[in-house]
């Protein structure tokens, strides 16, 4: 069985060169965007799903595991944070904190489930979760079933920010963004994401090293989960509802065509994929009805033609890693 | 307790449908090593196709129960010739990224072409009507798909199970190489399994057209319904796939009449619950 | 989603003098018709919903009097984050005055909070939430054509009426299933009614049978589904299955859209009873709207209730537009100024756009007809009754609209 991603080259001191080049640069770029006249609520919506995206690719890039149910963390997060928010007036930095914070619970359990068993029946089972999660908060009457959380106060952000206001929100969610995609970023280069490659690569070779490679992959798809609540807390504050969409099997389908479109197992690949899939739905809808179809054409187009993603194939050809 | 009785009977047709699904993903999964996730769209195809040999052709039921799974086999016969074969040798989940995607673009089109609320289709003249048991009236269209379905899921056990052919499939399944030195093209085998799988799933869809609308949008939400009856019970046997999906239309039946805010929630729960007893599924060898 | 149709095509002189002489007043308009164009409402919304907008354009002869009128139309693909940030999108950049339409619950009271940011008008006609007129209202919201309230007490009344007296409901087990059992419980009691039980079953089940069996147990008159979509539709067709219709009882759909009734077939839909407050065959105006209606419809049906609202809501706001002799790009001056004119449109009839936003009409209690009574591949119903608009919808003194305690 070959592996997901050609993630081959070491990581030299050159490569973590180029690679922080390109993030700072990726920074700027994003940092300039209220100044240039594209419009920040679409730019603030694809950097949520942007580090939605790399918290996924954190477990499919590097831990080779596919997770088919990422919606469940984004929608669960969104719930609890729009909830604290809206009926108990918590604090905006209050209500990211519980959101993500259940996440992560979530994660525990769900990871715990999950990993028990490996490739295929991981995503199904992912999958199967995350259902049972959507009809729990379907019937949840907290979640408001499908008129969802509506009206959410966006507040003052540590009593100083006054996030109602487009270009604050801009910068809280930019800084959001870069901060959860530098841990992950972290992540994979620690020794924690080496072992998670080896277990990718091999994980009875991984297991007869002495790593407890279900510790390993819990801790993974914990903090995956974690980060991909945060976006989902950050979210609330963009789109002021929390609904059933977040949580349904498609939401989880589109992140996993993110991550596919911009490269599996490539640092920046997922940032590119989320804001590719996200214009692509705000701004070639004009197609209208053709939506699902032309997400399943670049689904079938990636797994036959493009196997390494937009930037895994430019990575390819530059021979760098990105 | 009469009640109960009538419950217990739904369940069975409930689990007809789960039966067939999961038999057909076990064969395929099987042979191929890849699940099958555009299985939903498929089981609706074959709806569909029920539908327009009715109305464009003029052929019965009857016809459509032989027919349509033909067509909708010859249809993933072509998509396994021309896309999945490209994945041998490549990770599995790349298949179920694959299937996925074709998914959204079969069940995209028609919801394009058709809309959302569906097209009706009228249940057979010969099995109109129903039999009263004394604890409850029996559709006679019910105990038919009961009935049916189970002479199928045999056949498929027996075909695969204790034939010559099937005895090809499952030493193929094992070991290619050495298959194909006996002479056996293999990946001619391959693609006619994925046809048989594909078929069994457009079976299951004629034979829900008649009960629930034929609608665009039917196989989407059962697939993972089904996908946590294939966890439960393991893709490794093609009996266990088979009562394992019998047996959860059962419970679900059950839980219906219990607690049916929980009738859509029961299998999952007994999905976790099984991972966390026996982590390979019930009948299943490890993955 | 960007597919901009303009709407105004002559330059005739007589226009151009008119505009000057009106040239203190901004004439100009835009509309934004946000819909569901390829998912679940599709039918019911969707394209049809931009063409009945353009219709109440050409039908309102304004550009006659020099107004210039836009219509852009957007898919919100059944997801709030995609329909706010359109709305806000159409807001902010495109300078859309009006959104229309919005069929789904959550994006409509979505859309609804970002229209009330922005000051400008929303007309919905798609969405079942009463909450639009209770909870979550607004000075720049006007609702028409249905809700919840509407369906659940137009339905109830007028069954108990005509006798069926005993209920059982199949209720799909989320707040909008919730929120019909409970308005519709409600109207049958307090009609001398009973309600002998009731079962509820998740969404998008599959196989109702199981509860089916135990509607038949349970001997009422009616069973009332308090579901939607295919829920809906595959109930009954179920239903007919167990032959539940035959054994004396009777459904009663409590949300049904034509196009759903079309779909699942007169045979098997034959004496189901529900609410409506739009059919094409009502009277002459009705007929010959749709006639002109679905001769631009690709395949030819003819307006829904949801359609024909969007094409009502519109034609009142334009009459406000031309009583304030211009556009103020002031959405609750705009609606405020709605709520002033009295609702007499050729598709509802006379109305009353209440303080709370909520639009009152004529709600009709519908059957569908027998295979053989139909003459037509859209003659699917019979008028069986017809409860007027102050008593079908939630009286003023019973909307939690904060609005009314000024």
């Amino acid at each position: 069985m070959s592996a997901l991603t050609d993630d081959t080259l070491p990581m030299t001191p050159r490569a973590m060169r180029d690679e922080m080049i390109v993030f700072a640069a990726m920074a700027v770029l994003l940092a300039i965007v209220p100044f240039t006249g594209i419009y920040p609520f679409f730019v603030m919506q694809a950097l949520c799903f942007a580090l939605l995206a790399c918290a996924f690719n954190l477990l499919i890039g590097y831990g080779g595991l596919l997770s088919f149910g990422h919606a469940m963390f984004l929608g669960t997060a969104g719930y609890v944070s729009a909830h604290a928010l809206k009926v108990w007036a918590f604090p905006p930095e209050l209500g990211i904190l519980i959101g993500t914070a259940a996440a992560a619970l979530l994660g525990l359990v769900t990871g715990y489930i999950s990993i028990k068993r490996q490739g295929i029946y991981f995503s199904m089972i992912t999958l199967a979760l995350s259902q049972l999660l959507y009809f729990i908060y379907l019937q949840a009457p907290f979640t408001h079933g499908e008129d969802g959380i509506q009206g959410i106060p966006q507040g003052h952000l540590f009593g100083i920010f006054d996030l109602s206001k487009p270009i604050v929100l801009y910068y809280v969610v930019l800084v959001g963004f870069l901060a959860g995609f530098l841990l992950i970023y972290r992540t994979i280069n620690s020794p924690f994401g080496e072992v998670l490659k080896s277990i990718r690569e091999n994980e009875p070779r991984a297991i007869s090293l002495g790593y407890k490679t279900d510790h390993y992959k819990l801790m993974a798809f914990i903090l995956s989960g974690t980060l991909a609540g945060f976006a989902g807390s950050l979210k609330v504050f963009v789109a002021q509802n929390a609904s059933l969409t977040d949580v349904h099997w498609s939401m989880s389908g589109e992140i996993v065509l993110m991550t596919l479109v911009g490269g599996l197992g490539t640092i920046f690949g997922p940032v590119v994929g989320a804001f590719v899939i996200i214009a692509m739905q705000q701004y070639l809808a004009g197609f209208g009805q053709w939506v699902t179809v032309i997400q399943g054409v670049i689904f079938v187009a990636c797994v036959l033609l493009f196997r390494r993603g937009l930037v895994g194939e430019l990575a390819h050809y530059l021979r760098r890693s990105l | 307790m009469q009640a109960l009785y009538a419950q217990l009977l739904v369940g069975l047709i409930n689990g007809s449908f789960y039966a067939l699904l999961s038999l057909g993903l076990a064969v395929i999964f099987g042979m191929l090593n890849i699940i099958n996730f555009a299985h939903g769209a498929l089981y609706m195809m074959g709806a569909f196709v029920a539908y327009f040999l009715l109305n464009l052709a003029g052929l019965n039921y009857w016809w459509a129960l032989i027919v349509a799974p033909v067509v909708v086999g010859i249809f993933g016969m072509i998509l396994e010739r021309t896309m999945l074969q490209w994945l041998t040798g490549l990770d599995h989940l790349y298949g179920l990224l694959l299937t996925f995607g074709i998914a959204l673009i079969v069940q995209g089109v028609f919801q394009n072409y058709f809309g959302s609320s569906g097209l009706p289709y009228a249940i057979p003249d010969q099995l109109k009507g129903g039999v009263n048991l004394g604890f409850m009236f029996l559709p006679i269209y019910r105990g038919w798909v009961v009935v049916f379905s189970l002479v199928v899921c045999l056949a498929t056990w027996y075909l695969i199970e204790k034939t010559q052919l099937g005895a090809y499939l499952r030493a193929a399944t094992e070991n290619p190489t050495l298959v194909r030195a006996f002479g056996i093209n293999v990946p001619r085998m391959i693609t006619l399994t994925y046809g048989l799988g594909v078929g069994l799933a457009a079976l299951a869809g004629v034979l829900s057209a008649p009960i629930n609308q034929v609608r665009p949008l039917m196989g989407a939400d059962l697939i993972i319904v089904v996908f946590a009856v294939v966890v439960i019970g393991g893709m490794g046997s093609i009996m266990g796939s088979i009562i394992t999906g019998f047996a959860l239309g059962v419970i679900e039946g059950l839980t219906k009449y219990f607690y049916p805010e929980a009738s859509n929630t029961v299998v999952f729960v007994l999905m976790v619950l099984v991972l966390l007893v026996k982590p390979t599924g019930l009948t299943g060898r490890a993955a | 989603m960007k597919t901009t149709i303009s709407a105004l095509l002559l330059g005739t002189a007589l226009t151009l003098a008119s505009a000057g002489l009106a040239s203190a007043q901004d004439k100009t308009v835009k509309i934004g018709a946000l819909s569901d164009q390829s998912g679940l409402y599709a039918d019911l919304a969707g394209p049809g919903s931009t063409l009945a907008a353009q219709m109440a354009i050409e039908d309102s002869k304004l550009k006659d009097k020099g107004w210039k009128i836009d219509i852009i139309s957007g898919d919100h693909q059944n997801k709030p984050d995609i329909g706010t940030t359109i709305a806000r999108q159409w807001f902010d950049v495109d300078k859309v005055d009006v959104i229309v339409d919005v069929p789904n619950s959550g994006v409509a009271l979505a859309v609804n909070n970002v229209v009330k940011e922005k000051n400008g008008v929303y007309i919905n006609s798609g969405a079942a939430t009463s909450d639009l007129t209770n909870a979550q209202c607004s000075p720049n919201t006007v609702h028409w054509t249905y809700d919840t309230y509407m369906l659940a007490h137009a339905t109830g009344q007028a069954l108990v009426k005509a006798g069926g007296d005993t209920w059982f409901f199949l209720t799909a087990d989320y707040a909008f299933g919730a929120a019909l059992e409970r308005d519709t419980t409600a109207v049958v009691k307090e009609n001398g009614g009973k309600v002998l039980g009731g079962v509820k079953h998740p969404l998008n089940t599959a196989d109702f049978s199981s509860f089916l069996l135990q509607a038949q147990a349970s001997k009422a008159k009616i069973i009332g589904l308090a579901n939607a979509g295919g829920d809906t539709t595959n109930s009954i067709k179920q239903a007919a299955e167990f032959g539940i219709g035959k054994g004396g009882q009777k459904l009663a759909g409590l949300l049904l859209f034509l196009t759903d009734v079309k779909a699942i077939g007169l045979d098997t839909a034959q004496g189901l009873n529900f609410t409506e407050t739009f059919y094409w065959d009502l009277n002459d105006q009705t007929r010959a709207f749709s006639k002109r209606f679905s001769e631009r419809m690709k395949n030819n049906a003819p307006p829904t209730m949801v359609q024909a609202g969007v094409y009502a809501g519109l034609m009142h706001y334009f009459k406000a537009l031309d009583a304030l002799g211009g556009n103020p790009h002031d959405g609750a001056k705009i609606v405020a100024k709605m709520k002033e004119i009295p609702a007499d449109d050729p598709l509802f009839g006379k109305g009353e756009v209440q303080a709370n936003g909520r639009v009152t009409h004529n709600a009709y209690l519908f059957e569908v007809k027998k295979p053989s009574e139909s003459k037509s591949p859209w003659d699917l119903y019979k008028l069986v009754g017809t409860v007027p608009g102050d008593q079908a919808f939630t009286p003023l003194a019973q909307s939690s609209c904060a609005l009314l305690k000024k």
